[in-house]
């Protein structure tokens, strides 16, 4: 049986023509950009261009756009790289944000920041409006959830957040390739992106920036974004970004509904198996994720069980996954540890088929139903 | 379209990607796409990849243990994590030794740290490039929170004693950290016989792609991660694993290791063939830096009276690829920070060129550019105010002499 790779979250295989535009910069082409000589100008050619796919994608100017090595490393940026202009204040991020923005937040204490951590409702999602404290500066609501798919109202959030005098920043690795993203209208000063969520390679992705805003560099050296992040352009994947996020544009409705019409068939299957939840249902999700509890069952028993019947699955958000411990998400959402433990995050791709649903839920039925509960609970 | 033909004499900016290291991580982009902290078989297998390409870069660097790796997305991010690393960790030191001619990933840092009260001192160099270590062994004390010294400079390819220079900071109990950026795959290193507490490579000198790198950390080293996050890197280096480029990277580690020999032999004799040839054909020019203690692969000629510029404009028309300064710093017109430094008369240093080889070269492009440099420079000196019928002018400091009407 071929294998079933439904972790589309943690990360996305590359799409052949992604591998297709960043081949010839990697055989040959090996200009740095930053030289003079003819071989640099073609990088730099291709550099612009790539800059201006991925601002279209979420309607931004390309002069807006700075690569950094990924999500991460954009988190990090933004968040250090803000606070810096300011004397400490409160930094003030969701609750269920990825680590990177957690960690990067509360790396500020050492500063005299003060960290605030904005509640969600049982759905997930960031309660409104926000009791921000009042010297908050700065205030971070990612786009869409990478454990649940649940999206925020990341708008109306800036627009309250804008009213305060503060900035706002929205992490949108999660959204972006997967629903329209607008990078004006959402109101936010900073958004992230992560090339390797929608078919691009691993290890690229940017900070999309408000240009009157100012931003001290994570990255200092030789002057490359602008002066915004040393490092030699890794050009190879810049190009790849590009093209993913030029083909993440053209076939974002067709990939949406492909994945709302697996999600909604395997729904509808999962719900005949007793002791199955799936969280948030009815809340604005991500068309390719499905959260779930497994009742009685422990999330990494679970999948192990899936992967040796060759499925790919996710107990949450994979760079947890070396500890097992409740996730951070669920329980913010107000659900017990017991049953956060149980979680089961199964996220689409493109790639994916009715075949590989049915697979899933054939081996999810047999695993629940066939295996004496103690076995696995323990 | 991208495909570039003619000669390549541009590796210290960047290498070319091994074909064999592309094969190598084709893989990695199409079937075993994991991730590589994901619990599943798919993320495992990338997981067990990862580990081989550490423990290649373990050996190349003569490192004792593989967790003694980190990998990060470039030297220049492996040169900031480390000196932000040694300041967040001691924060009762506040001083910073490091040298002039260091590259602006460490220069320009420092500038930052400075604004914010920390106090840099830059050891200077002689006209060679080369460093004092007196002036060194003064500087050193507990207000020092870490040295930063490269291992072999980008634009001349001289080398520094930078395990010397730790076994020093090492008895003072102040950290070491060396860009060896230049210097690894090129000389040989072995760092568990060294007192190097840190060291920075970057995956794109050694023909592995860009966007890639590593920083090496002795165990026992107080810590503190600059990408924070994830649990990745074993909490050291926050981000998804970059897997494709950190396999082509172990890959780049081992390719190099193996060609050590050939690097120090027919890539060293290309670049001393370069050097005599130009400087035979060619008056009024002279190599810069420590010519007796360099990288094989690295020749910096200064060509008097002309503009850098203007030589490499030309060479690029004939399809030669060099460099002027480093790569980073030759959208200026401004003579380097390295050859103003070694004190090089600006009527030189405006006409430096850097030639910087690698394996792929051959001895028939050597030969081809030894014939394309001289009319160059003929050509371009005919131009020059500096210079005369055969030779500079008497007074060149005079010749640009604005006259007031
Ligand atoms: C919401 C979110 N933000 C940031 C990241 C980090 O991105 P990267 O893996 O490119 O560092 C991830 C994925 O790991 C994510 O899901
Ligand atoms: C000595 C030295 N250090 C650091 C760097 C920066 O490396 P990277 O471009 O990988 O950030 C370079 C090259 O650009 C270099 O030559």
């Amino acid at each position: 049986m071929m294998p079933v790779y439904l972790d589309n979250n943690a990360t996305t295989p590359l799409d052949a023509r992604v591998l297709e535009a960043m081949l010839p910069w990697l055989q040959g082409a090996h200009g740095n950009a930053s030289s003079v000589h003819q071989a640099g100008r073609y990088a730099r050619a291709a550099l612009d261009t790539a800059r201006q796919q991925v601002a279209e994608l979420v309607n931004a100017h390309p002069s807006q756009v700075i690569f950094t090595s990924g999500g991460t490393e954009a988190n990090n940026m933004i968040i250090k790289g803000t606070a810096a202009y300011y004397s400490a204040g409160t930094v003030a991020v969701s609750a269920i944000e990825h680590a990177s923005v957690l960690t990067a937040a509360d790396s500020l204490k050492r500063w005299g920041w003060q960290v605030q951590s904005l509640t969600v409702d049982a759905d997930g999602i960031v309660c409104r409006p926000l009791a921000l404290a009042a010297d908050a500066r700065l205030v971070s609501v990612m786009m869409a959830n990478n454990e649940t798919g649940v999206l925020q109202p990341v708008t109306e959030i800036a627009e309250q957040v804008r009213q305060l005098g503060a900035l706002m920043h929205t992490d949108a690795s999660q959204a972006a390739g997967k629903m329209p993203v607008d990078f004006r209208a959402s109101g936010a000063h900073f958004m992230t992106l992560s090339a390797h969520k929608f078919y691009g390679p691993q290890g690229i992705g940017a900070v999309i920036m408000d240009k009157a805003q100012e931003l001290q560099p994570l990255l200092h050296g030789g002057g490359q974004e602008k002066g915004l992040r040393g490092g030699t352009e890794n050009i190879a994947a810049i190009v790849g970004f590009g093209c993913a996020a030029a083909l993440a544009k053209a076939e974002l409705v067709e990939r949406t509904a492909h994945c709302q019409q697996l999600r909604q068939a395997l729904e509808a299957q999962l719900q005949q198996i007793s002791g199955v939840q799936i969280l948030a249902e009815t809340a604005p999700r991500l068309a390719n994720t499905v959260m779930m509890t497994v009742q009685g069952f422990r999330g990494e028993t679970v999948l192990m069980g899936l992967d040796r019947k060759g499925i790919a699955a996710s107990s949450g958000s994979a760079c947890h996954s070396e500890h097992v411990e409740p996730s951070h998400v669920l329980l913010a959402m107000g659900i017990t540890p017991d049953a956060a433990l149980s979680a089961i995050r199964i996220s689409l791709g493109k790639q994916n088929t009715v075949a590989d649903v049915d697979q899933l839920v054939a081996a999810l039925t047999q695993l629940i139903a066939g295996v004496p509960q103690v076995a696995l609970a323990s | 379209m991208a495909e570039v033909e003619g000669i390549y004499l541009d590796n210290n900016a960047t290498t070319m990607v091994d074909p064999a290291i592309v094969q190598e991580m084709l893989p990695y982009f199409t079937e075993q796409f994991g991730n590589p902290s994901s619990m599943h078989n798919f993320g495992n297998k990338v997981g067990l990849a990862v580990k081989k390409a550490r423990k290649q870069v373990q050996d190349l660097l003569g490192a004792e243990f593989d967790s003694e790796i980190i990998f990060t997305s470039c030297g220049t991010e492996s040169d900031s994590t480390a000196i932000l690393s040694a300041l967040k960790a001691q924060p009762e030191r506040k001083e910073i030794i490091t040298t002039v001619v260091e590259h602006p990933a460490i220069l320009s840092l420092c500038e930052y740290l400075e604004k914010e009260g920390y106090k840099i001192h830059k050891l200077h160099v002689d006209e060679k490039g080369r460093l004092d270590l007196e002036e060194y062994e003064e500087l050193l004390d507990e207000k020092v929170a870490i040295v930063s010294v490269m291992w072999a400079n980008n634009e001349t390819g001289t080398i520094f004693p930078v395990e010397k220079m730790a076994e020093m900071a090492n008895a003072k109990g102040v950290m070491f950290h060396t860009d060896a950026v230049q210097a690894v795959g090129k000389i040989p290193i072995d760092l568990k016989n060294s007192k190097i507490d840190m060291l920075s490579l970057s995956g794109h000198k050694l023909h592995a792609p860009k966007g890639i790198g590593v920083l090496y950390l002795r165990r026992g080293v107080r810590f503190r991660p600059l990408l924070r996050g994830g649990h990745q890197e074993r909490g050291r280096r926050a981000g998804t694993e970059n897997a494709a480029s950190i396999v082509a990277l172990g890959k780049a580690t081992e390719l190099a290791g193996e060609h050590m020999p050939f690097e120090n032999t027919t890539v060293k004799a290309m670049r001393d063939r370069l050097e005599q040839g130009i400087l035979a054909a060619v008056p009024n020019c002279f190599v810069t830096g420590d010519t007796e203690n360099r990288l094989p692969n690295t020749a910096n000629i200064a060509f008097e009276y002309i503009e850098g510029e203007a030589i490499l404009m030309l060479l690029n028309k004939m399809g030669i690829a060099a460099s002027s300064g480093s790569a980073c710093t030759s959208g200026s017109l401004e003579p380097s920070h390295v050859m103003r430094a070694m004190g090089i008369p600006y009527t030189a240093a405006h006409g430096t060129i850097r030639f910087s080889f690698s394996r792929y070269n051959t001895m028939e492009e050597v030969e081809k550019v030894i014939e394309a440099v001289p009319p160059i420079v003929a050509k371009l000196r005919k131009l020059s105010p500096y210079w005369g019928e055969n030779g500079p002018v008497a007074e060149p400091e005079k010749a640009f002499a604005p006259v007031y009407a």
